[in-house]
């Protein structure tokens, strides 16, 4: 290290600005979505390319946040998120739980969570069983049918099988049964791990968009990236939006309502996304390990 | 009388069966709780997944919603040969692959080929900085990179502004509707998503070398690209080795959000893809037997092809991952 030939010294240079140029190919989209989202009808008109609004508007975001469909799917999807991130731990953290002890029966059990990751039924039916369970054109249909994902069932078995089991036995010893030790002692143990997968699983559901279409029908439950979709991949940002009714002057232009559009859809992420880093690589280690 | 065999043995047959049910009894008691805990999980695996999977035999029926999973008519193999022999089928089926190779050959290198490149980035803190940001795409909903997409490469899009005020391009490029770029457009996307989620696997790897082969390697006058052949690559290699093969597994699966995100009347020869091809016939046209056994079809040659991907990562010598 302390005999850096040039050539080294160039191929540090050169690494440095490649890397630079694959994280701004990253951010750049964000950038220019975000300032065109707050600019003027006429600066827009006027487009040459534009970097930063020169005077700032917020017709586009005033626009959006006065559509009841949009508001209504904001609301859809925070609840489908809150709902079905509790539905996941619970259904998830129960079952990892059981398959981490000495149960009965315990690879039998394994065998059927592993096979589901190798093979699974297929849309049609699936989509037929959800219909039977009567949850078409509910929202329940976007929790129940996802409840476990057989991949994170795995990583935190593996994770409850790290504690170690002395914890198990000696709470048995003194006469815990094993609801309350899950309860009392395996689940405090694991904040870390149950945060981590409680936010994967939260984004999961903030971002889905094929159970959506597929199980509800009914525009009135639209879930944020439906209407996203209509209103940037359709490009009918009016008609997504319900705004006949609204009869502005000067409605702001499709094109700044798209990124509007966007850029709401993915606050939320990007709020939680410091929290859900210093988790996740953690999490995906875990994972690597052999369950 | 006839049988007097039996009588005899009845009760040095009956007496381990019965104490077999009276131990698995016993253990079930001791363990309710959790029999308990492991009740929820169960039933959402019975329910959502392996009842589907016996809904699967509508693939054998021409399913009827009236007559229901039960009485709808045995049909045999029909659907199936339907599809072997429809030439709308073998185009999904070239699509699919298609796009998968595609994928394989471009999308599959790019965060190894990343994951080098910020293992080579002395400063740890520049390190960190470039990482936030390569995963975040990850996170972003396929509606979300879509829609950039959109925004970005329609005729009107920041990137033919580019080319027309700054390169004098005359004509808008139809990025969107012309067919032949559609398949490039899955890749990048693909990649610009992916690839800085994809190296945390192998930076985890290259975490594990010991430094002191780096060291020796110096002593012994190794300039930095041969330590990286020589030292770095070896150290990723089984990982790298494991990946492909389980890629290979997953020919068939292209992912449906993004490709049906993208599908219009001008792609749709280039683009249509088992999964998509599954909506429009089950979902859109009610074809639900049809579209099941194409389901069926692809299901079962991918769970051949993990199968067998995984026994050949095995016999590299690597653990495999079940």
């Amino acid at each position: 290290m302390q005999h850096r030939t040039p050539g080294e010294k160039a191929f540090d240079v050169f690494n440095a600005i490649l890397l630079a140029a694959i994280g701004i190919a990253m951010l750049f989209p964000f950038l220019y979505i975000f300032s065109v989202s707050f600019s003027t009808l006429t600066d827009f008109l006027q487009r040459e390319i534009i970097l930063w609004p020169s005077t700032w508007s917020f017709d586009a975001y005033q626009y959006i946040l006065e559509s009841k469909p949009f508001l209504r799917s904001l609301g859809t999807t925070a609840f489908i998120t809150v709902a079905g991130t509790f539905v996941n731990l619970f259904f998830t953290g129960t079952m990892a739980y059981a398959l981490s002890r000495n149960i009965m029966g315990q690879r039998f059990f394994l065998f059927l969570v592993l096979f589901t990751i190798l093979f699974s039924a297929g849309m049609i039916p699936t989509y037929l069983i959800v219909k039977e369970t009567g949850l078409l054109n509910s929202l329940w249909a976007l929790v129940l049918p996802v409840a476990i994902a057989p991949f994170n069932l795995i990583v935190i078995r593996q994770f409850f099988l790290n504690i170690p089991n002395e914890l198990n036995e000696a709470a048995t010893i003194d006469g815990a049964n094993d609801l309350r030790i899950f309860a009392t002692i395996i689940l405090p143990l694991s904040k870390p791990a149950l945060a981590a997968f409680s936010l994967f699983y939260a984004v999961g559901h903030w971002n889905a968009y094929f159970n959506a279409i597929l199980y509800l029908n009914d525009p009135a439950k639209w879930t944020i990236q439906v209407i996203l979709r209509q209103i940037v991949v359709i490009a009918e940002p009016t008609a997504a939006l319900g705004t006949s009714d609204m009869l502005l002057e000067n409605p702001p232009p499709p094109e700044t309502i798209q990124m509007a559009a966007i850029l709401l859809a993915t606050v939320p992420i990007l709020i939680v996304y410091p929290f859900l880093q210093k988790h996740f690589a953690k999490g995906v280690m875990l994972g690597s390990v052999k369950g | 009388m006839e049988h007097p065999p039996m009588t005899t043995n009845e009760p040095t047959r009956s007496l381990p069966a019965a104490s077999s049910f009276a131990r698995v009894w016993k253990r079930l008691l001791k363990e309710k709780y959790l029999f308990l805990l492991l009740l929820p999980g169960l039933l959402y695996f019975i329910v959502y997944r392996y009842v589907p999977m016996v809904g699967i035999t509508i693939a054998f029926k021409d399913y009827s919603p009236f007559l229901g999973f039960a009485d709808s008519p045995w049909v045999g193999f029909k659907h199936f040969r339907t599809l072997l022999g429809s030439s709308e089928v073998v185009q999904v089926l070239w699509n699919t692959l298609a796009i998968s190779f595609l994928q394989i050959v471009f999308a599959f290198p790019a965060p190894i080929v990343l994951a080098l490149l910020l293992n080579e980035v002395r400063s740890q803190t520049y390190k960190r900085i470039v990482q936030s940001i390569v995963y975040l795409p990850h996170f972003l909903s396929w509606v979300v990179v879509v829609g950039i997409v959109f925004i970005f490469f329609r005729n009107d899009g920041i990137v033919n502004d580019v080319l027309r005020i700054y390169f004098g391009a005359e004509e808008p490029i139809r990025f969107l509707t012309e067919p032949g770029w559609f398949r490039p457009f899955i890749v990048a996307e693909v990649i610009w998503k992916e690839v800085g989620w994809g190296t945390i696997i192998f930076l985890a790897a290259l975490s594990g070398v010991d430094p002191h082969l780096y060291e020796a390697a110096t002593i012994d006058g190794a300039s930095r690209w041969k330590q990286m052949w020589h030292v770095t690559l070896p150290a990723i290699r089984s990982t790298i080795v494991i990946l492909l093969i389980l890629r290979l597994g997953d020919v068939l699966d292209t992912g449906f959000e993004q490709i049906w995100l993208q599908l219009n009347a001008f792609n749709m020869g280039v683009g249509n893809t088992l999964d998509t091809y599954v909506y429009y016939k089950g979902i859109q046209q009610s074809d639900y037997s049809f579209s099941t056994a194409v389901g069926l079809f692809k299901g079962l040659i991918g769970l051949i092809l993990v199968v067998g991907a995984n026994k050949l990562a095995k016999r590299f010598g690597e653990e495999g991952v079940y």
